[in-house]
């Protein structure tokens, strides 16, 4: 079944991606969603790990609408440091404490904190990571804790 | 309706270019590796972004918007992905961050003990 729809998923793409709709070019999208299906069959010999999708749909869609606006935010912080004459750099590199629980979870949030500008993931260890802010205040690290209970809100379980 | 459109793309496209400007000014502009890795992410977040969003606009509902919307979710992942590739090679080779003078260090990051390659 799982095999089925990945094969049909996989061919919805191909028909998207290609847009050229004769009977030859067709039949090369069933062959080759049908041969990727039976090698990533193969593999999975070797590696049985399911992947589950470990958020809630609709939580990751409001985070996403919240991380556009943040985005935006420190678009126009950055770009008004970088045009100012004097450059108001003030670096740092910090600790931040990451509170959730999956890994997939974990990786959201580094990402989330690289993608805003004026902040990168550096270095991810157990349970902190390390960011370096290049016009640091102190209310930062604030801001980013928020960031990262509205990460663990999303996974199922979180709290709201 | 068109007119509508076409002024709302020309609107983000054009913001996407200033940002990708300013992205490259201050690449220049920046004084070392750091804070240039910020410079660049302007580009890379918001340029790309802005860009992405017009170009769709200016698609309509063809084949061509929905390659758009995949290249942008894809850039969307790997952007920072890479950001952070290059910019934890950079922490594990050596090369430290200059912290601002005002701020007092509370605990040292990792790798301290790596000598920095600035000597």
């Amino acid at each position: 079944m799982r095999v089925v729809v990945t094969a049909l998923i996989l061919f919805l793409l191909w028909l998207l991606m290609s847009g050229i709709y004769k009977p030859m070019i067709i039949g090369f999208g069933a062959v080759a969603s049908i041969v990727a299906v039976y090698v990533g069959q193969r593999m999975d010999r070797a590696d049985g790990d399911r992947v589950a999708l470990l958020l809630s749909p609709l939580k990751f869609l409001g985070y996403l609408g919240w991380l556009m606006i943040e985005i935006a935010k420190s678009n126009i912080a950055v770009t008004r440091t970088i045009l100012t004459q004097k450059m108001p750099i003030r670096q740092n590199l910090f600790r931040v404490p990451s509170c959730q629980r999956s890994e997939l979870a974990q990786v959201i949030f580094a990402n989330s904190i690289t993608l805003t500008p004026g902040t990168i993931t550096v270095e991810t260890e157990e349970n902190d990571f390390w960011v370096h802010a290049v016009s640091f205040s102190e209310d930062d690290h604030e801001a980013l804790a928020d960031m990262g209970a509205r990460v663990a809100a999303i996974e199922p379980g979180g709290a709201a | 309706m068109t007119l509508l459109v076409d002024i709302l793309s020309w609107i983000l496209i054009v913001g996407g270019s200033f940002f990708t400007v300013v992205g490259a000014i201050g690449t220049v502009r920046f004084p070392d590796f750091w804070s240039r890795l910020h410079a660049v992410s302007v580009a890379d977040s918001g340029g790309m972004l802005l860009l992405i969003a017009g170009m769709c606009l200016q698609g309509g509902f063809t084949l061509v918007t929905v390659k758009l919307i995949l290249i942008g979710i894809f850039l969307f992942i790997t952007g920072p992905t890479a950001t952070h590739a290059v910019a934890n090679a950079a922490l594990v080779t050596g090369l430290r961050p200059r912290v601002a003078r005002d701020i007092e260090a509370v605990e040292l990051p990792p790798y301290s003990d790596v000598p920095d390659p600035r000597g």
